[in-house]
């Protein structure tokens, strides 16, 4: 039985890594760069949700919305002030440094407001748990509620991309940008909506992966953020169905790992796939494998 | 027996026949010329001819060895240098420090000589000055010596690529698009400068041209590739003249 | 040659540089006016400075961002502490001890820049700093799991506790886990330190005006051309990469010869370092050596100087050093530049102009 109560949980946390990891992917196939602040993002989505419930008593899903709508328009903001202006730069590194820098001003940003110290986080899933298998297994609400809202997510955006306009303008953009904009689409506009909709996942995220392990600091994004790129990676960057693969696949990986290898050795566990994963098939499970031309 | 030797080179990407059944000879000392209409797959051939891509099929033999499969690194020590359609200079580096670069593979002292600054690296960095300033003199770049790649007028910046790829000691070299962007006077210094490269240095060119006073200027023969495919070949005169090439530069 | 005397000269004031800052810093220290706090700073400021060079080889040499320099000096740091550690008895001469624990230090983490360097220096950039970053991260993370104890029957291992070790009576442990190593013999000093920074200056710049650094600096401007003129690129990739993590070693030994107690905490050898000596790189110019060795003494002595901003320090360097990636790298700062220059320039003509 607690073999299947560790792949819930792996599935559950795996979900959270893949709502992350698709914002990764979609910058990264979209904008053609890896947003190293993503991670925070979701921390300040975490922090916003808690500011709503405890300070303001608004419900937990109205706090979820304040924070979505916060973590976008900040996303949104972050492209045009510090990576937009680097889009052309003649050096890929600088944008990478800037998303550093503006990761480490958000992290620190968070410490100044909120402190050091680690704060409790009240869940804002509804849903009670459920008993399974005459109560030898439970499963949380929050891995319910995790792994249902991955899906939705998936879907909502798999049908986004592939039926409506704007999807298809982020599609036209990801393969060739100057063709783009030579047939009309505004690529600055489709880089700041796939920017919206990253940071609008990265606040669910927050929201779910505190609701599940409820301990908030300021660094409390920086390492999901790093497993998620690690499983957007492993499912092949810039692919929708790879992020969610990749995401679950590592979230199985790491909880298995913690709980028959050794807790402190997940970490190292985890990130030894990605290296494994790179050496063996550098463009992932689902990835394209784009030449340079000569 | 002829310094490049082509026979049946084909390659595909994905379901597109790039290039099919794709045959060139040329003798030392040749001036050639590969033409066609654009997409016709030229640069793709210098992409089989360097390494850069490996081809499904074919032939490729360099003064009699084969060069299929090789690395491009392996490529170029074999004889074979190149230029390239958007120039690629090494824009932080000078000038000489450029054609140095070019001068690797044949004036060598290793890493830890280097670092511990022992006799053999001031020999060598010595004879490598002298030769990459012996080469930078011939193009007229040598008071430009000192000057980032980066900084160079386009005209200096393609006569600096060349030079870069004189340095390797090539047997063939292989021009992509030498003109590109160049107005009329620049290009007729371009021709000038091509054909005494060929008689100074003994040097075979194949080149990749669209401008059409310059190909019927320099070269000697010509190659026309279409759709992938060899279409006429022989004297220059005779392929501009033919009607089955004229259809295909300016359509039906 | 003309050239040459150039070169000499800017690598020359380089060294003067270091020399000079090392006579002032001794003088202030002789006469006992600076701060015990700054004083205490000397040390760890030599390890720093020997990073940020190291690290620039990468990112501005190469041109390749690693995020996981923390990790190679973690490798020299610990594994020349433990040596020291051991040796302590059986080599009473601080000289020799200290050599070789450097020694031993800079090659463990050459090897382990080499054994990184191979699978993971052929994939892009954003790969790279990716995983550079992870294998920071799995080194703490193994030190911190690390139990070594040593007793009559020679070197016990585990990764659970010191208690699983089994040590006989007069044993010892050496490596505790996350208390990591306690004693070591405080070997670093100032002077060796500065000593250590010119060594460093003598091979980074000497193999940057070398051959083989022409060939490095090829890759990272262009290297389908570098290929294409017969340069092997996976081999001074590895170079430059390899003796970047070695000399980010010997900063690990200087770091950890200089503790009571080694640790292992994600503020001096995890991400947050990695990120310091980034800053740093970026604040001096990438590529500039001379520029990381100013910017890394600025940077960890003006914190200090100024205590008031303590609180604010880390949000400073984040905000600076996202205005200096935007300054230096957008095309747009560029073209402003450059036609503020060009005013500049044609203003000064004027005025000469007008003065005759």
């Amino acid at each position: 039985m607690s073999f299947v109560s560790y792949l819930i949980n792996g599935i559950s946390l795996g979900s959270v890594y893949a709502i992350i990891a698709l914002g990764y992917t979609m910058v990264y196939g979209i904008a053609k760069m890896l947003n190293f602040a993503h991670g925070d993002v979701i921390m300040i989505g975490a922090y916003v949700v808690l500011m709503m419930i405890t300070g303001t008593g608004v419900p937990p899903m109205a706090a979820v919305l304040i924070a979505i709508v916060f973590c976008t328009v900040l996303g949104v903001v972050i492209e045009r002030i510090a990576y937009r202006p680097l889009r052309n730069a003649s050096s890929s590194l600088a944008v990478l440094i800037t998303a550093i820098g503006v990761s480490y001003l958000l992290q620190n940003i968070a410490l100044l407001i909120f402190g050091a110290n680690t704060k409790s986080f009240t869940s804002v899933v509804p849903i009670p748990a459920i008993k399974l298998a005459g109560g030898q297994l439970t499963i949380s609400g929050e891995a319910i509620a995790t792994i249902i809202s991955c899906i939705v997510i998936m879907t909502a955006l798999t049908l986004f991309i592939k039926k409506t306009k704007a999807g298809q303008a982020m599609r036209a953009v990801s393969e060739d940008k100057g063709a783009a904009q030579l047939m009309g689409i505004n690529v600055n506009g489709t880089i700041a909506l796939t920017f919206a909709i990253g940071s609008a996942l990265a606040a669910v995220a927050g929201a779910l992966l505190c609701s599940a392990y409820p301990t908030l600091t300021p660094y409390t994004g920086a390492m999901p953020g790093i497993k998620a790129f690690v499983a957007a990676v492993f499912g092949g960057i810039g692919s929708v169905p790879g992020a969610m693969i990749g995401g679950i696949l590592l979230g199985v990986i790491e909880i298995f790992g913690k709980a028959y290898i050794s807790s402190q050795m997940a970490d190292a566990i985890v990130f030894a796939v990605l290296i494994v994963v790179l050496i063996v098939k550098p463009t992932g499970i689902f990835g394209k494998n784009i030449q340079e031309k000569v | 027996m002829a310094l490049l030797e082509v026979k049946n080179l084909g390659i595909s990407f994905g379901g597109l026949r790039a290039v099919n059944e794709f045959h060139l000879e040329i003798e030392k000392g040749c001036l050639y010329g590969l033409i066609g209409p654009n997409g016709a797959g030229k640069t793709t051939v210098f992409n089989l001819l360097t390494g850069v891509y490996r081809p499904n099929e074919g032939i490729i033999k360099l003064d009699g060895e084969s060069i299929v499969g090789k690395k491009t690194i392996d490529i170029n020590k074999a004889g074979i240098a190149r230029t390239f359609q958007n120039i690629r200079l090494f824009k932080d580096l000078t000038v000489l420090d450029n054609v140095k670069a070019g001068l690797h593979n044949h004036y060598k002292y290793s890493a830890l000589e280097g670092i511990f600054r022992l006799p053999k690296y001031y020999k060598v960095e010595k004879a490598m000055n002298e030769k990459a300033m012996e080469l930078l003199e011939v193009f007229d770049l040598h008071n430009e010596a000192q000057t980032l790649a980066s900084n160079l007028p386009y005209g200096k910046q393609r006569k600096l690529e060349i030079t870069r790829a004189l340095a390797t000691e090539p047997k063939l070299l292989l021009l992509d698009e030498p003109a590109a962007g160049m107005n009329p006077n620049e290009t007729q210094e371009l021709m000038e400068t091509i054909r005494f490269v060929r008689d100074k240095f003994d040097m075979t060119i194949l080149l990749i041209e669209h401008d059409m006073k310059l190909v019927s200027g320099i070269c000697e023969k010509l190659t026309v590739l279409n759709f992938g495919e060899v279409l006429a070949e022989g004297d220059t005169a005779e392929v501009l003249n033919n009607p089955e090439v004229i259809k295909a530069y300016l359509g039906e | 040659m003309k050239k040459m005397n150039k070169m000499t000269r800017n690598n020359l004031i380089t060294y003067l540089i270091v020399i000079v800052i090392y006579v002032i810093a001794q003088i202030l220290v002789m006469t006992g006016s600076i701060s015990s706090l700054l004083k205490g700073l000397l040390v760890p400021l030599c390890a720093y400075v020997i990073l940020a060079v190291s690290l620039n080889l990468t990112v501005g040499i190469l041109g390749e961002l690693s995020l996981g320099h923390a990790g190679f000096m973690c490798v020299g740091a610990f594994t020349s502490a433990f040596f020291s550690k051991c040796m302590v008895d059986v080599i009473p001469t601080t000289g020799v001890r200290y050599l070789l624990a450097l020694v031993i230090g800079a090659v463990c983490a050459g090897i382990c820049g080499i054994l990184i360097g191979i699978p993971v220096l052929r994939l892009k950039g954003d790969y790279l700093a990716i995983v550079t970053l992870a294998f920071g991260e799995i080194i703490k993370n193994i030190v911190n799991a690390l139990f070594i104890g040593k007793d009559a029957s020679g070197f016990h291992f585990s990764t659970k506790d010191s208690i699983s070790l089994g040590l006989e009576e007069g044993g010892k442990v050496i490596v505790n886990g996350p208390q990591g190593i306690t004693g070591t013999p405080k070997d670093s000093t100032f002077t060796i330190g500065v000593v250590l920074i010119l060594i460093t200056l003598f091979i980074v710049q000497n193999l940057i005006h070398s051959r083989s650094g022409r060939a490095i600096m090829a890759i990272r401007d262009n290297r389908i051309a570098a290929e294409s003129i017969g340069i092997n690129i996976t081999k001074y990739k590895l170079m430059a990469f390899a003796i970047s993590a070695t000399l980010a070693g010997v900063a690990g030994v200087i770091y950890a010869h200089n503790l009571a107690t080694l640790t292992a905490q994600p503020k001096n050898f995890g991400y947050n370092m990695s990120i310091m000596i980034l800053v740093f790189v970026v604040l001096g110019g990438i590529g500039n050596i001379r520029g990381s060795i100013i910017a890394a003494i600025v940077l960890t002595l003006l914190p200090e100087l100024l205590r008031g901003l303590n609180d604010y320090r880390m949000l400073i360097y984040a905000v600076v050093l996202i205005i200096m990636m935007l300054f230096n790298w957008s095309p747009k700062a560029i073209e402003w530049r450059e036609k503020y220059a060009a005013k500049l320039k044609s203003g000064r003509k004027k005025n000469a102009k007008e003065a005759v």
